[in-house]
């Protein structure tokens, strides 16, 4: 996957969007081939996740953890910065809930944290597992507008989503998944000028031809 | 260096957890109303170290496993960082071991150096160090391998009670069957597969209390003596210790999360 990209796992639940992401920031081990960042191999390696930030489908906080404490935890882990991006932090209003216990936030709230965490530090590789599933269309509006940001700023953006508008808005390459496996990979799949429905129709055919309980 | 912050974050979440402060303060009152209410000093230290034998490894496997089952959402935070897997591992496991070890010396051997049982309490401690370590490996191991808390936390309980309580019945049965066979060397290899019997063999060779050995202790005097004996079961110990843990660790390296 190349720099300055938007790539989107699409595929029906079950299909291995979250496995694929979870491989390559080595909280499942794959059984067979391997996963290079920037050319390394990772198996067995950490240090290349300081160049990855990852925001999970269901934001996984300890809930005794204030959310001061899961900040100051992550950037302590973290490669030292000069700076750190606070748009996010400050767009979703982070500081005002500091002091609060992460098990305390609302599924929202966490999603939000979860975010602004993704985007806080010097990454080349951000990972969104259905980022805005859970947000406010609001929040979910300056997601997207910070991913096309991060995208122009060369970084490699790769997430997953059911939902198709957000791919004809947001993706450069769309990846569609089944049992594990590519069924389709596209990297012009836009019509210029048009107004998405031709894009549309293509994945929900896929989704149709997909369907699991065809499969039975 | 990473290890170091892994093991702070760790050790700070349990404490505030409050179970270590409330195991404490109970052990405390236990010790020394048993102390206080004892009127021959010998016979309440083994009272207590009956107690320590079989409450600390109890407490560890539930403590530890319910930590870990509860838990898994900052292991897995922790994970998507530039950490080790080592690291994680060794972290949540030392920070049990050490924080559970305070639990142990504020309640049971504070009490013990106060009323002037120093020597006993030194051996005491070196004896629950290393209960609390092996059991915490047990728990460590069997909470990375069963997903299901209350299936795990059984699983436990069996593991508690076959050493506890089920060893000493197999070793009786054993005796009695094999009356008569020469059982000297499978009694000191039987005994050796207990971590709680060494630990009460440890200490009992080291205080010299014939009278309180048991016949796998007698076996282990006999055989050893009880200079070398002291070494033997601190290898034992040693080897107790480790194995458990180097198990969990490679289980948790493999683990999918």
């Amino acid at each position: 996957m190349k720099k300055g990209l938007v790539v989107t796992l699409m595929g029906p639940n079950g299909s291995g969007k979250t496995t694929l992401l979870k491989s390559i920031l080595g909280l499942v081990i794959p059984e067979k081939g391997g996963i290079t960042v920037e050319g390394k191999n990772i198996s067995g390696e950490s240090d290349y996740r300081n160049k990855i930030c990852y925001m999970p489908q269901s934001s996984p906080f300890p809930p005794n953890l204030k959310v001061r404490e899961i900040i100051s935890i992550t950037k302590d882990i973290r490669k030292k910065q000069d700076n750190y991006d606070y748009e996010l932090y400050e767009k979703f209003g982070i500081g005002s809930i500091l002091g609060k216990k992460a098990g305390a936030l609302s599924q929202g709230t966490r999603q939000r944290l979860s975010a602004a965490l993704a985007f806080m530090f010097d990454s080349e590789i951000v990972v969104l597992d259905e980022p805005t599933a859970g947000l406010d269309p609001y929040s979910s509006e300056i997601l997207k507008a910070r991913i096309i940001k991060l995208k122009k700023a060369g970084k490699l953006v790769l997430l997953t989503t059911h939902i198709v508008n957000e791919v004809s808005e947001l993706s450069d390459r769309l990846v569609f998944m089944l049992d594990g496996k590519i069924k389709v990979d596209r990297e012009s799949f836009r019509t210029p000028g048009g107004n998405g429905k031709e894009f549309r129709e293509m994945v929900s055919k896929l989704f149709m031809e997909n369907e699991p309980a065809k499969n039975i | 260096m990473n290890l170091r912050k892994i093991f702070k974050y760790f050790f700070s979440d349990i404490v505030r957890s409050k179970w270590i402060p409330v195991y404490a303060v109970l052990l405390f009152a236990l010790t020394s109303g048993i102390i206080y209410f004892s009127r021959d000093g010998q016979k309440a230290f083994i009272s207590l170290l009956n107690i320590a034998l079989y409450l600390i490894p109890l407490l560890c496997l539930i403590f530890g496993s319910v930590y870990n089952y509860n838990s898994r959402e900052f292991v897995e935070m922790l994970l998507t960082q530039p950490v080790t897997r080592k690291s994680v591992f060794m972290g949540q496991y030392l920070s049990l071991g050490l924080s559970q070890t305070a639990g142990f010396v504020l309640g049971m051997i504070l009490p013990l150096f106060i009323y002037d049982f120093s020597i006993n309490a030194a051996l005491l401690l070196a004896a629950g160090v290393f209960l609390i370590f092996i059991f915490n490996g047990f728990a460590l191991l069997v909470s990375n391998m069963v997903n299901d808390k209350v299936k795990g936390v059984g699983i436990l309980i069996a593991v508690w009670l076959f050493f506890a309580v089920f060893y000493d019945g197999l070793m009786l049965f054993m005796f009695y069957y094999f009356a008569d066979y020469p059982l000297e060397k499978a009694t000191i290899i039987a005994s050796s597969l207990n971590p709680v019997d060494v630990a009460r063999t440890f200490i009992m060779l080291r205080l010299d209390m014939s009278a309180l050995f048991g016949y796998t202790g007698a076996v282990f005097k006999k055989y050893f003596g009880s200079g070398a004996g002291i070494y033997v079961s601190l290898l034992i110990l040693h080897l107790w210790m480790i194995v458990p843990s180097l198990f969990a660790r490679r289980k948790f390296r493999k683990k999918d999360f």
